[in-house]
């Protein structure tokens, strides 16, 4: 090829400016993929929602030196764009933009690309709101689809050069935008999760409530059943709670015991009234009938689906005693759920203080002093010194329950005596030795 | 003609002129704090916001973004932006992204 010295300098020239466009178009890039680079990790790092959006729309504008805009969150039940962040926008400006179905159908065909907004006055949505864009110099709108649907948009106004977007401008604001719309679906979700999550609660409250008023109904009717003991259901419930609450277990754990108390006598719906209400001391035939209750509970209680586990359990084991001379299993202290032993201290305990047709109430104080006894024999020893810690609270007034006397009747609780007898009683269980009993099988 | 003119814009001493500092490391963080300092003083009344990057080394993004709502905010409030003692590299920057089409570089 000839040269004339003319075109050859200008061809140097072509080739020089050529060159720095390049190097030029290089930097840019670099600074634009660092912008992305940073966007990923925002989003990622899962900080304050409004907080990763603002941080978003900074970064948009800082890559490519973007004057103005804004970031949208779209809500499909109100069919409009609610700005989550603005930068330059001013005042006049709307923070929510009505979409019409066809605005929704052409971005959803359009996707996750950048529209001219001077290109788009056919739409209705750029006709409307054509006057605020005009007047922030809004020049790209990028519709945010992820799977299918809008989940928002981004509004940029006009670059620092002044001049217009190329194309491979419009594809880095898109692959943030891709970032930008993940973070608002996954917020999107978010929300969505924990409405759920709350409708689930307030379902299992109602059914936890109908559980317990089951559960209540279920005692009444196990206590209708023998018309000398009415009422032992519901008071072994009481008893375990407080055990239980005096054990500092948790509200649940607390609930657990109370149920566990409540129902421990199920078995007894099977047992022949006259056996129940027997008013003598029942034969060895009608006392085997009458020992069948627990193994019979467990298989009433052990179907159900309780919000307790341990249910079931304390049902069957109500009778059993440390020193394995408890029925129907004959088991030893460890063997035993614990469960069972706080029932069969409250169970033990509302035999003792309430008249039987063959037996009276006995004195409070004898009461204390036969638990204190029994301990580390029929009862366990920590469940004692709990339960009569919780009666001694009550007594010299350090709590505002009035749980005892409730139960027990105020005239019972205040029996002359009783204060020293307890005192007596905790300070022979303290320290606490358990006596373990191995099982001889 | 152009020195004397940038002297006197970064001179403190001129009236309704306010000199903000950069800082050493221009992001999110004290990027804000520079942008709520310029705002004051454009509220105040300041006409010649002088932008001091004598200890500026580096200029992120979010950096960036906001420079660009301080100069939009002086354009509306009618005020010149001065940025003073840029480096090499942040001037290739604000020249590619257009930053320097709406400033004074003193």
């Amino acid at each position: 090829m000839i040269f004339t010295r003319d075109s050859r300098s200008t061809t140097h020239d072509l080739q020089a400016t050529i060159h720095e466009n390049m190097i030029e178009e290089r930097t840019k890039l670099i600074h634009a993929f660092g912008a992305l680079a940073e966007l990923g990790q925002e989003v990622a790092n899962k900080n304050n929602f409004q907080e990763t959006i603002r941080t978003s729309l900074h970064l948009i504008s800082g890559a490519l030196g973007i004057m103005r805009g804004g970031v949208a969150r779209y809500s499909r039940f109100g069919h409009e764009l609610n700005m989550l962040a603005v930068r330059g926008l001013g005042d006049d400006f709307p923070l929510s933009l009505a979409l019409c179905t066809e605005d929704e159908r052409q971005f959803l065909t359009n996707g996750l690309n950048a529209i001219e907004t001077a290109e788009a006055r056919v739409l209705p949505f750029f006709q409307v709101y054509d006057r605020s864009f005009e007047s922030r110099r809004i020049e790209l709108f990028i519709p945010l689809i992820v799977r299918d649907e809008i989940v928002g948009s981004i509004f940029l106004g006009e670059k620092a050069t002044g001049e217009s977007y190329t194309s491979y401008e419009k594809e880095i604001i898109c692959a943030m935008g891709r970032h930008i719309g993940v973070a608002i679906a996954q917020r999107n979700l978010m929300a969505e999760i924990e409405r759920h999550t709350e409708t689930n609660r307030k379902l299992f409250d109602d059914l936890r409530t109908t559980y317990s008023d089951t559960v209540k109904a279920f005692a009444a009717a196990i206590d209708c059943k023998d018309k000398y003991t009415e009422g032992h259901s519901v008071r072994v419930g009481r008893y375990s709670e407080i055990i239980a609450a005096e054990l500092d277990w948790g509200k649940e754990e607390v609930e657990g015991a109370a149920t566990a108390g409540y129902l421990h006598d199920v078995g007894k719906l099977t047992v022949e009234r006259k056996i129940i209400n027997a008013p003598y001391r029942i034969n060895a035939k009608e006392s085997a009938e009458l020992n069948k209750h627990p193994a019979i509970g467990f298989e009433i209680l052990q179907p159900i689906h309780h919000p307790y586990t341990d249910v079931p359990l304390a049902a069957k084991y109500h009778h059993e005693r440390l020193d394995g001379r408890g029925y129907p299993d004959g088991l030893y202290d460890r063997e035993i759920p614990y469960i069972a032993k706080i029932v069969n201290l409250a169970d033990s305990f509302d035999a003792m203080t309430t008249d039987r047709p063959y037996k009276a109430r006995r004195q409070a104080c004898d009461v204390v002093d036969d638990l204190q006894r029994n301990a580390g024999k029929q009862f366990a020893p920590e469940l004692v010194t709990a339960f009569l810690k919780g009666m001694l609270k009550e007594l010299n007034g350090d709590t505002k329950d009035k749980r005892f006397r409730r139960l027990l009747g105020r005239e019972y609780m205040e029996t002359e005596g009783l204060v020293p007898v307890l005192r007596t009683a905790l300070n022979d269980l303290r320290p606490t030795t358990t006596l373990t009993y191995i099982s001889s099988s | 003609m152009i020195a004397q003119y940038l002297s006197e814009a970064v001179d403190p001493n001129t009236p309704e002129t306010a000199v903000v500092l950069a800082g050493d490391y221009l992001n999110k963080l004290t990027g804000e704090k520079v942008e709520r300092e310029c705002k004051t003083r454009l509220e105040e009344g300041c006409k010649r916001l002088v932008v001091d990057f004598s200890q500026t080394e580096i200029i992120n993004s979010i950096g960036i973004s906001i420079l660009l709502g301080v100069i939009d905010s002086a354009e509306n409030s009618g005020a010149k932006v001065i940025f003073s003692d840029l480096n090499e590299q942040s001037v290739e920057l604000f020249e590619m992204l257009g930053l320097t089409k709406h400033v004074t570089l003193a």
